[in-house]
């Protein structure tokens, strides 16, 4: 079928995952990108957008994308696939936390922990958050809409609530406590057999850290993603799908409706649980607050900025959300530069930014001031809830709907459409 | 909000009188938030997410038109309550009218799109005006004057407070005057535009006039609970505070026992949860060791779980038919 990619002769080659060889080329590249990108490189080190790939503080905020990116995969399944709004991804990935931190953890006189290796941890979360999410299921089933985001919201506050329950799961006070961290033990011997949490020399090179860290999770983000994708293209992929575009006339043609919605559930549960026993463990230690509603929206929010039912728009779209405040963290750093200087727009970047007290400027870039010039902590919130609603009123499909648009710019030139 | 000891009550009956007024005030606190909720799903078939952060900006504006600018005490004589009767007013009216301005920039266009967008569009909201106002309030409590401050007065041997008085008698007062706008032709008119906006439509309802009076009433009514929820025997610092930021998410399982789109609901279910919540507080403190220190908190979304699962569209909600 040369030069008609768009003509599909069989139900498998439609579904196949990269269809067209200008996809199968674009995933190499980026495969082969993302594999050479925590190193400083002699050559690509000198493109501007990607020279900072050596850094290590932005390798940190790239490796917190990639276990967000795992979380958004999983409610994607639930929101995107099968329609089931949720506001309670938070709490799921919270129990795959705890879960984490009671199998791993150290055992003290205060503290529960059993101490064992990351390949029994790291499953264990997962397959605890899924049992707590077929525990859910029955009720949140029988709603829909808007009163099943109500009553996952609901879940986030009760689990709040038993995280003070158990103190010995959750530790003391709002501190918490310590987790596992990412080192793959065969069982409790001494020395872990691979370890990402300190600095290394794999084969013939020196490896950090951040940058162990990052090939795990990259590793463990292609996997979730494989399963993510090949699911959507599954019996159970179309049966979820059915019950999303129109639930009643799904069940009357024999999909048995509770039992896909309890499966979406239990496998976004899943991924929630594995995201959240990374994120804890990535972070080292971790209160309960974390787990909280803000989490949850920034997951939806997640979703509608990078376009809802696609992985390419659940990755794109944490991409976006993850690392938009760095972003403009970095803007912010260079303003002010601009406006301690004496260049020719010195007094431009001087009125958008507050250096000390009684200077005009919106901005402040002082982290302890409140009030009027907008300490840029909340300038970040303030950017991130305006993203949501700018999105929604004037894009609703999202960073996917933004590249439809281009593509059938490029596809229909010279045509309009 | 924090439990106060019970110092003063001597008998057991004193404390269930003592019990009973604070459930009620709270029932009426939960309701007001509930009937903002409704009145906004009545016309937009939506949740508003950021009821919560207008009850804020709300209890904001009172302050600074009270405290800050001195607003009617500057020009008129008179006592020290009358002036903050109309501050509170004045204070509804600025939050009603800042809901007017989010309607008009974020909500309206978003008519015809699905309902789910728009409740994250609040969501949004919320964020944004959470950010803005936690930052203009600062770290430091603001004073909001009320006139009875922490004044309590002794009914046979228990000690209620007046805030408790006020809350129920501000909550009575604001569903009678909603009781009697439902009457009203434009309140028919709204109910039509929720039962089918494009047969309102054609009707001849200016559906979008409906939409910006919902949001209105219901900027004001989360004012007004923001307002008396941060009061003195609440937490010190009311919906300002951490655990005040999710004051009106405790509301959402009030609106959702009682039906999302029931007046009657909002009452019932906001009573319903605050007395839940207030009485299982007090006569369930022995226990506290077991169930976990703050299980008040929770317990209303356990009843909204178990309402449910008995009635999965509130008490007084109308069944969704569904058709294919």
């Amino acid at each position: 079928m040369r030069g008609r990619p768009n003509l599909y002769t069989s139900y498998a080659s439609e579904s196949r995952l990269f269809p067209t060889r200008t996809q199968q080329v674009g995933i190499g590249i980026a495969f082969i990108l993302l594999l050479l990108m925590p190193f400083d490189l002699p050559v690509i080190d000198q493109i501007p957008l990607i020279r900072f790939l050596g850094d290590n503080s932005w390798l940190r905020i790239v490796n917190r994308m990639l276990i967000f990116c795992i979380a958004a995969l999983g409610l994607n399944i639930l929101q995107g696939l099968a329609g089931q709004v949720s506001l309670g991804h938070a709490f799921f990935m919270g129990v795959g936390a705890y879960t984490a931190v009671l199998v791993g953890g150290p055992s003290t006189t205060s503290l529960w922990g059993w101490g064992l290796p990351i390949w029994i941890w790291l499953p264990a979360s997962g397959v605890v958050a899924a049992l707590i999410g077929i525990l859910v299921a029955p009720a949140a089933v029988r709603v829909r809409g808007l009163y099943l985001a109500i009553t996952t919201l609901g879940l986030v506050f009760i689990g709040l609530h038993l995280s003070r329950f158990f103190p010995e799961i959750a530790g003391p006070g709002s501190l918490g406590r310590k987790w596992p961290k990412l080192e793959i033990r065969f069982w409790k011997e001494e020395n872990p057999f691979l370890d990402f949490s300190s600095d290394g020399h794999w084969f013939w090179f020196d490896i950090t850290d951040n940058q162990k860290t990052y090939y795990l999770l990259l590793a463990l983000l292609i996997l979730f993603s494989l399963w993510a994708a090949n699911l959507a293209r599954s019996r159970t992929g179309r049966a979820l799908a059915a019950i999303r575009d129109q639930d009643v006339a799904a069940e009357i043609m024999g999909v048995p409706e509770t039992k896909y919605k309890t499966i979406a559930f239990a496998i976004s549960s899943f991924y929630a649980g594995v995201a959240g026993a990374l994120a804890a463990s990535f972070v080292g230690q971790v209160p309960p607050e974390q787990w909280d509603l803000i989490l949850s929206v920034e997951f939806v929010a997640i979703l509608l900025i990078g376009g809802m039912g696609r992985i390419s728009g659940a990755l794109a779209g944490t991409f976006f959300v993850v690392l938009s405040p760095r972003f403009v963290e970095e803007i912010i750093e260079w303003m002010t530069e601009q406006a301690e200087g004496d260049g020719a727009f010195s007094g431009m970047w001087d009125s958008i930014i507050s250096l000390g007290s009684g200077d005009f400027g919106i901005i402040s870039i002082s982290e302890t001031a409140l009030g009027y010039p907008i300490p840029y902590s909340s300038l970040d919130e303030i950017i991130y809830g305006l993203l949501i609603v700018v999105f929604m009123l004037f894009e609703p499909l999202g960073l996917y709907g933004i590249w439809i648009n281009i593509r059938n710019y490029w596809k229909g030139w010279p045509f309009s459409y | 909000m924090t439990t106060i000891p019970m110092l003063f009550a001597a008998s057991t009956f004193d404390v269930f009188v003592q019990t009973f007024f604070k459930a009620l005030a709270l029932g009426s606190l939960y309701s007001m938030l509930a009937l903002g909720f409704v009145l906004i799903f009545k016309a937009t078939q939506t949740v508003n997410f950021s009821h919560g952060a207008l009850a804020l900006a709300g209890t904001w504006f009172l302050s600074m038109i009270f405290i800050d600018w001195d607003i009617p005490g500057r020009w008129l004589p008179g006592p020290h309550w009358l002036h903050w009767g109309i501050a509170l007013l004045l204070a509804m009216s600025v939050t009603a009218i800042f809901g007017l301005i989010i309607e008009r920039l974020t909500i309206r266009p978003m008519i015809g799109e699905p309902v789910f967008s728009m409740a994250v569009i609040t969501l949004g909201l919320e964020v944004i005006i959470r950010a803005v106002a936690d930052d203009a309030v600062r770290l430091v409590p603001r004073n909001l004057g009320i006139p009875w401050g922490s004044d309590t007065f002794s009914l046979g041997g228990a000690s209620v407070a007046w805030s408790y008085i006020a809350a129920a008698v501000m909550a009575a007062f604001v569903f009678i005057v909603v009781w009697r706008f439902l009457r009203t032709r434009t309140g028919v008119a709204m109910q039509a535009t929720a039962f089918d906006q494009e047969a309102a439509l054609a009707q001849g309802i200016n559906v979008g006039m409906i939409f910006a009076i919902a949001w209105a009433a219901g900027s004001a009514l989360a004012a007004a609970a923001g307002i008396f929820a941060s009061m003195s025997p609440w937490a010190a610092a009311g919906v300002a505070s951490r655990e005040g930021a999710f004051f009106a998410f405790r509301a959402l399982p009030a609106v959702i026992v009682g039906g999302l789109d029931s007046v009657v609901g909002a009452l019932a279910g906001g009573m319903l949860i605050g007395f839940v919540e207030i009485f299982a507080g007090q006569y369930l403190s022995s226990y506290a060791n077991i169930l976990g220190f703050g299980y008040q908190q929770v317990i209303p979304y356990v009843v909204m779980l178990i309402a449910l699962l008995i009635r999965p569209y509130g008490l007084f909600g109308t069944e969704e038919v569904r058709r294919v």
